[in-house]
């Protein structure tokens, strides 16, 4: 196994801690210099049912989970055994043997849990280790565990094992363990660690494998962190000190980090009855002169539609998170896909209008986090935040500098008592709230409580002064100036925009995606290009108002894209199509909608075999759909 | 100086001040009850000491949603069934303000029946006006939850066969801590309870049976009524949730017969609002969110730097 990287997957039963257990172990690396990138797999259950988390450790920066693994820690699933007697439950005790051995590299490393797991109920196994050349170490993890007082520890154990056939040190994760845990679970974890260590160091030949676990360095301080961390710290820092919603997986990351958070700033979290309310909280919060926000995942964002249009219409700035899975209806709740994408564009009645921002990498969550607040505020709008369950609970390393930013806590045009003063006002002296002539559509707005600003703010269509009025004259140009919004917003994201083509400039072909797959697509393009085939690539992350000059000087420059996403209905190239007007028959799709995200090496397989050989794909987890000509 | 100097202000209020200067669009009907619910409340508001511009009104949809084109005030006509979520979060943002929700009884008891029972148990400190006249008004004369049983409309041609809801029992088992009724035919005493309505600290519900004379010929006026709180007929105590509970049962059973009991039917005034609640457990900051966007001095500190430990 020379493999320049270590992607160590450890499976076993959900409850298990495996979770934590890879989340301590990614920082530790991390900490010895290492670039990270994990992977989560967990069912929709709350204890037992096999998961697995891999962590990607490298001493280059890494974007994706990569390509299989080369080193499994199968743990027993301690839920396995189902206490109701004669349900069925399934061969469940091997799973964390059994379900891992796929994508298991050649010449990789199996530890597994032979307290709790059987090898010979898995079918063929002995076969398929030599066949593989696999390393196989059979260790008592659990009865190591017990030994100390706890079962649950033997994923310490595990990891004093991985240590001693990486070479890892055992310091980095000891002083991970003193951090991270109290005092009396730290002794008896810190014993196991290195019993553990020690008897596989001495009982096996640890040599064997060809383990390289690369060496590194980081230039400056690192943090490990989610998409849902980035988003969170994005909206604290830009001052969103009001939050409300109804757990759903994955939104429920935000939701907590969110409402761990904003008490200790004086802040404001509220878990309410359903979505409906949540948004339509955020909506009142921000009324009376919050910086408030929501969110949920597909299901209860369906829920959403009316507050949110309701925020349209009142021009109450708000910012909202669909964190996406599978769907439609409950779908597989802990499944990636990026399905919502139409569903967040076209939701609500009417020419209704948002900020669409779909960030594509953790550091990319955070600076859209903020992009969405400063845009809802500052042109009283609401702004959806879309992303996934991959990147809501993937872990990634990234510079500690990237989140050194100030607070940003204005309002956009939302006026002071002096400032109202200067506003147009009505004869008998009411503001005009909703007045026409202004220069980017937005009229400033003034906070209930505060004097001279008195107005009556509602969902029906409206005058300047806020009452309801179906004159046609009026409502056309209200419309407008609704809609004038949107132009001043993309000349202020092209102002500010993220968006850049990652690849050669002159290359021959392109690949367009959006959101969670952008690092997997540029991991696909460095390979291509190496490869030999001229590749570049864009990850269109601002998507409402759409990026038309961009993307069409993109597609232009090339002879043929691939449109990467996570669905099956090849939204997001529908969307680009319409956008642009034309190059239909430029524009083919890969698509991916099995719960899985896409690993890199499925993009470069199908962009070789789709778009440069027009052969077959390599399996059927993913579908090309040619181009649809003009 | 606050960001907020509306607030708080002590001064003469006239009763006209809510009076806008613009006519709004004629959708209350001649002899509607609504304009009882209007007038109460214009009342009420200088008698509880709130100026139009420290008073925020939210609405629903429907008849009752145009309360806001009656009144002048800081206004939020918001969707159908949602006023209670809008209000209670501006309750929260600033709890300075004097925050009313006013619906209807399609909007509030069906379609918004789920934000009832919920805002009630938590005990926002807020006030409630349900405008009740048993049918849905502005969409021509359909049944509403509060309709008789056997009500026949265009959507029910045959009759309801449902039971019609049970407001003040609902608020009351779902946590209201102040629970009334009164009606337009009873200007005096829908001022008075409205007065205590906004006085009370936490969720107060006030079901305000209004006459819907355009759809609803068939329903009866809430004439005669009996003021409970000042009948002899009735030994009442309205801090006992048994007595409420009992006199509840009764008046809702009877509505539909003709007998119509009005007043406070519960109120318990020494338990802590949810905004007092969750002051108590650090949840809840002591001046309004909103006056520090507006406040220079105010540190913004570098937010989760106290939290980015656990991701090093």
């Amino acid at each position: 196994m020379a493999d320049d990287e270590l992607i160590w997957r450890i499976a076993g039963g959900s409850g298990d801690g495996i979770a934590s257990t890879s989340q301590n172990f990614a920082k530790a690396l991390m900490r010895a210099g290492l670039h990270v990138f994990t992977h989560r797999h967990y069912p929709s259950r709350i204890r037992g049912g096999h998961t697995y988390v891999e962590v990607r450790a490298s001493a280059d920066p890494v974007k994706s989970r990569g390509d299989g693994y080369n080193f499994l820690l199968a743990l027993g699933d301690s839920f396995a055994r189902n206490p109701q007697e004669g349900a069925y439950y399934g061969n469940e005790e091997v799973k964390p043997l059994s379900e891992n051995l796929d994508d298991l590299r050649e010449g990789g490393v199996i530890i597994y849990d032979e307290g709790l797991l059987d090898p010979a109920d898995v079918p063929d196994f002995e076969e398929r280790v030599e066949e593989n050349d696999w390393h196989v170490f059979p260790l008592d993890l659990r009865g190591l565990a017990r030994e100390q007082g706890r079962e649950v520890m033997r994923n310490t154990a595990g990891v004093g094992a991985t240590c001693a056939i990486t070479g890892i040190d055992l310091e980095w994760i000891e002083e991970l363990m003193a951090d991270a845990m109290p005092e009396e679970i730290f002794e008896p974890n810190l014993e196991i660690l290195e019993t553990a260590y020690e008897q596989v160091s001495e009982n096996y030949d640890v040599d064997a494998p060809d383990i390289n676990v690369p060496e590194g360095e980081h230039e400056e301080e690192q943090l490990l962190m989610s998409g849902s961390d980035a988003i969170a710290y994005g909206a604290i820092d830009e001052g969103c000190r009001f939050i409300s919603g109804y757990p759903m997986t994955p939104w429920t990351e935000v939701f907590t980090i969110m409402s761990q958070n904003l008490p200790e700033l004086g802040g404001i979290s509220e878990q309410v009855e359903d979505e409906i309310a949540a948004a339509a909280l955020a909506v009142g919060a921000s009324h009376a002169g919050a910086k408030a926000m929501s969110g949920s995942s597909g299901g209860g964002f369906a829920l959403m539609s009316e507050p949110l249009g309701l925020a349209e219409m009142s021009e109450t700035p708000v910012v909202l998170i669909e964190a996406m899975r599978a769907g439609p209806s409950t779908g597989m709740p802990t499944k990636p896909e990026q399905g919502d994408l139409e569903h967040v564009l076209y939701t609500s009645q009417g020419d209704s209008h948002r900020v669409v921002l779909a960030p594509g990498t953790v550091q990319e969550a955070y600076d859209h986090s903020r992009t969405a607040f400063r845009l809802a505020y500052d042109y009283q709008i609401p702004s959806v935040v879309l992303y996934d369950q991959k990147l809501s609970g993937e872990l990634t390393n990234v510079p500690a500098s990237h989140f050194d930013r100030e607070p940003n806590p204005t309002m956009g045009k939302t006026l002071t008592e002096a400032e109202l003063e200067e506003q147009p006002h009505t004869e008998d002296g009411k503001f005009l709230r909703f007045q026409h002539e202004t220069d980017d559509g937005v009229s400033p707005r003034s906070i209930p409580g505060q004097k001279g600003g008195r107005y009556l703010v509602t969902g029906n269509e409206h005058n300047e002064a806020g009452h309801i009025s179906e004159d046609p004259d009026n409502r056309v140009a209200q419309v407008n100036r609704r809609f004038q919004k949107l132009d001043a917003i993309r000349a202020d994201l092209d102002e500010n925009s993220l968006l850049a083509p990652y690849g050669p400039e002159e290359a021959e072909y392109g690949i367009l995606t959006f959101g969670s797959q952008q690092g997997t697509v540029e991991e696909a393009v460095d390979r291509l290009n190496a490869n030999g085939t001229s590749v570049k690539a864009l990850a269109v992350n601002e998507l409402a108002p759409y990026p038309v000059e961009s993307v069409e000087a993109f597609v232009e420059s090339v002879d043929e894209v691939l449109v990467v996403e996570m669905n099956a209905s090849a939204q997001f190239r529908g969307l680009t199509q319409k956008e642009l007007g034309r190059y239909g028959e430029k524009l083919h799709s890969l698509l991916k909608y099995n719960g899985n995200p896409f690993e890199p090496a499925e993009i470069v397989e199908g962009f070789e075999t789709s778009i440069v050989e027009d052969g077959e794909l390599p399996g059927p987890e993913t579908k090309f759909v040619p181009a649809a000509g003009d | 100086m606050s960001a907020f100097s509306a607030i708080g202000e002590e001064r003469e209020i006239d009763r006209d001040e809510y009076t806008p200067t613009v006519e709004p669009q004629a959708t209350w009907c001649p002899g509607c009850g609504d304009f009882g619910v209007l007038k109460s409340l214009k009342q009420a508001l200088p008698e509880v000491g709130r100026t139009p511009e420290e008073t925020l009104l939210v609405t629903g949809i429907g008849c009752s949603g145009k309360l806001n084109s009656y009144l002048d005030s800081y206004g939020f006509h918001t969707l159908h069934g949602r006023a209670l979520p809008v209000a209670r979060a501006a309750a929260l943002a600033n709890p300075e303000l004097e925050v009313i929700a006013a619906g209807g009884d399609g909007d509030g008891y069906g379609i918004g029946g789920n934000h009832f029972v919920h805002t009630a148990r938590e005990n926002h400190d807020m006030t409630y006006i349900v405008f009740n006249n048993e049918i849905f008004g502005l969409t021509k004369g359909q049944t509403s939850p509060t309709s008789p049983k056997g009500h026949k409309s265009k959507t029910q041609p045959h009759g309801s066969a449902k039971t019609p809801i049970r407001p003040l029992s609902m608020a009351l088992t779902s946590g209201a801590s102040f629970v009334a009724r009164t009606a337009a035919v009873n200007p005096n005493q829908a001022r008075d309870i409205l007065v205590q309505a906004m006085e009370h600290d936490g969720f107060a519900h006030v079901d305000f049976l209004t006459q819907c004379p355009t759809w609803n010929k068939d329903a009866r006026q809430y004439v005669p009524y009996t003021d409970i709180n000042d009948s002899e007929d009735y030994e009442f105590d309205p801090t006992n949730r048994a007595d409420a509970q009992e006199l509840m049962r009764e008046t809702e059973d009877k509505l539909y017969e003709g007998e119509v009991l009005t007043g406070i039917y519960y109120r318990e005034d020494d338990r802590p609002s949810y905004q007092e609640e969750k002051k108590q457990l650090g949840e809840l900051p002591e001046e309004p969110l909103a006056e520090r966007y507006f406040d220079e001095d105010y540190d913004w500190e570098r937010s989760y730097d106290r939290f980015i430990d656990q991701h090093k």
